[in-house]
């Protein structure tokens, strides 16, 4: 879905858990998530702290899309 | 002659613990035992092997702590020095089959053990170690477990006796990069004939030399003004507004959703909720917003760091899912956002 989207023009990221899945099936701007049933969350943690934790996810997100790549970039 | 030894690895569905509610069951060797479908692989081994060992691990336990499971796994696979290690078949299943494939490369690789496993041609794990081990073509469900056990015995008694394994045409697996030579019935001109006589009647044939596939898209230039975009969610993670209403399948999903979150500010237990067969659903459930983040993003709309949320976010199930399904859905998706001029798109996967 990733690359469809980019194919269509739209610069995309993709935020998932299993970043090495990204990388095979072709995202270009990648971001790690937390877990695989709470990819931008953490019920361990109270809520505004676990809000924060997602709202530094999308920032990095957002640094993604606004960085130039040249090719499949990983942004830790 | 000695029995081949074997050690077996399944994730927690097969080993009958349960579903994605104890993906996050940590490695686990059971002595002497053969489970689930190590059963079917026994009697199809008669004589000649036999399971010393079966290693057990939750499919998110080994995906989210790789670095941890993976050693940890390699460490009882040598402490029970099999002569082959099977993993799977993990069929479509997207977590198991990285695992099956990321454990076989290794065992073979680190340990020196040949290994083996077997999955769907679509499951990533199959794209990411074909050219490092072999990985038995099967179906995409645990429908197709007969099939999968019939093909992947003989070559794991090949690889115990230290046989020669033919061409994957042959042996039905997916190629992996090396060519084996093998004796062809009929000889070149007269395949080739009859493919083109097919071809020419409209009806399907197999080439011998496919070519390679690299679908890979360039990058987009950056966003240059992040607070005038117009930013989209796009989700594999199944959120849904409450009930489902469009009936988005759990798994292998035949359509994908769209949701007008206009004055939508939070996702909350009570109105949205995830449609995913693929991953425990509790904390999604909760709090759907661990999905698909609508509640930093009216933050970020708020603060003027993005021009605006896109007011509906687009969502299916990734779980199972045909790439073809998701192409098209993608594609669909794609023109709509385009249409109405959104810039950026973040799109969530679990």
């Amino acid at each position: 879905m990733v690359k469809e989207i980019e194919r269509a023009g739209i610069p995309v990221v993709h935020i998932c858990t299993v970043t090495p899945i990204s990388m095979t099936v072709g995202a270009n701007r990648i971001v790690p998530a937390i877990a695989i049933p709470h990819p931008l969350g953490n019920p361990a943690l109270d809520k505004d702290e676990e809000k924060a934790l997602r709202r530094s996810i999308i920032e990095k997100a957002l640094g993604a899309l606004t960085t130039e790549v040249s090719g499949q970039t990983i942004f830790e | 002659m000695a029995k081949i030894k074997v050690v077996h690895y399944i994730n927690q569905f097969f080993a009958n613990i349960g579903g994605e509610e104890k993906a996050d069951y940590p490695p686990e060797l059971r002595k002497g035992e053969k489970v689930g479908p190590g059963m079917a692989f026994a009697a199809a081994f008669g004589d000649e092997a036999e399971i010393v060992g079966t290693i057990v691990c939750g499919d998110s336990y080994f995906n989210e702590n790789m670095d941890k499971a993976k050693p940890q796994i390699l460490e009882m696979v040598k402490e029970l020095a099999p002569d082959v290690f099977v993993a799977g078949p993990a069929f479509n299943a997207g977590r198991y089959g990285v695992a099956c494939a990321t454990l076989a490369a290794a065992v073979q690789e680190q340990l020196g053990i040949p290994a083996i496993t077997g999955m769907y041609e679509e499951n990533p794990g199959a794209d990411m170690f074909k050219d490092k081990v072999i990985i038995v073509a099967t179906k995409n469900s645990a429908a197709g477990m007969r099939d999968a056990v019939k093909k992947m015995a003989p070559l794991v008694l090949k690889l115990g006796k230290g046989e020669r394994i033919g061409a994957s045409i042959e042996e039905g697996y997916l190629p992996g990069g090396p060519r084996v030579n093998f004796f062809e019935q009929k000889r070149g001109s007269e395949r080739a004939v009859e493919m083109l006589l097919k071809k020419l009647a409209g009806e399907s044939f197999v080439t011998e030399y496919p070519m390679p596939v690299f679908d890979r898209v360039e990058p987009n230039p950056a966003v240059k003004d992040l607070a005038h975009t117009k930013v989209a969610l796009v989700t594999s993670g199944g959120i849904v507004p409450k009930g489902n209403p469009d009936h988005i399948e759990s798994s292998s999903a035949s359509h994908y959703g769209e949701y007008d979150i206009t004055g939508v500010m939070d996702l909350t237990e009570a109105t949205y909720e995830t449609a995913h067969g693929g991953y425990d659903p509790v904390y999604a459930n909760q709090d759907a917003d661990r999905v698909l983040p609508v509640d930093v993003m009216r933050d970020l709309e708020k603060e003027g760091v993005i021009g605006s949320l896109y007011n509906k976010f687009f969502t299916t199930t990734g779980n199972g899912t045909a790439v073809a399904s998701a192409k098209a859905f993608a594609k669909e998706i794609a023109g709509k956002l385009k249409n109405d001029g959104v810039g950026a798109v973040i799109l969530t996967s679990t």
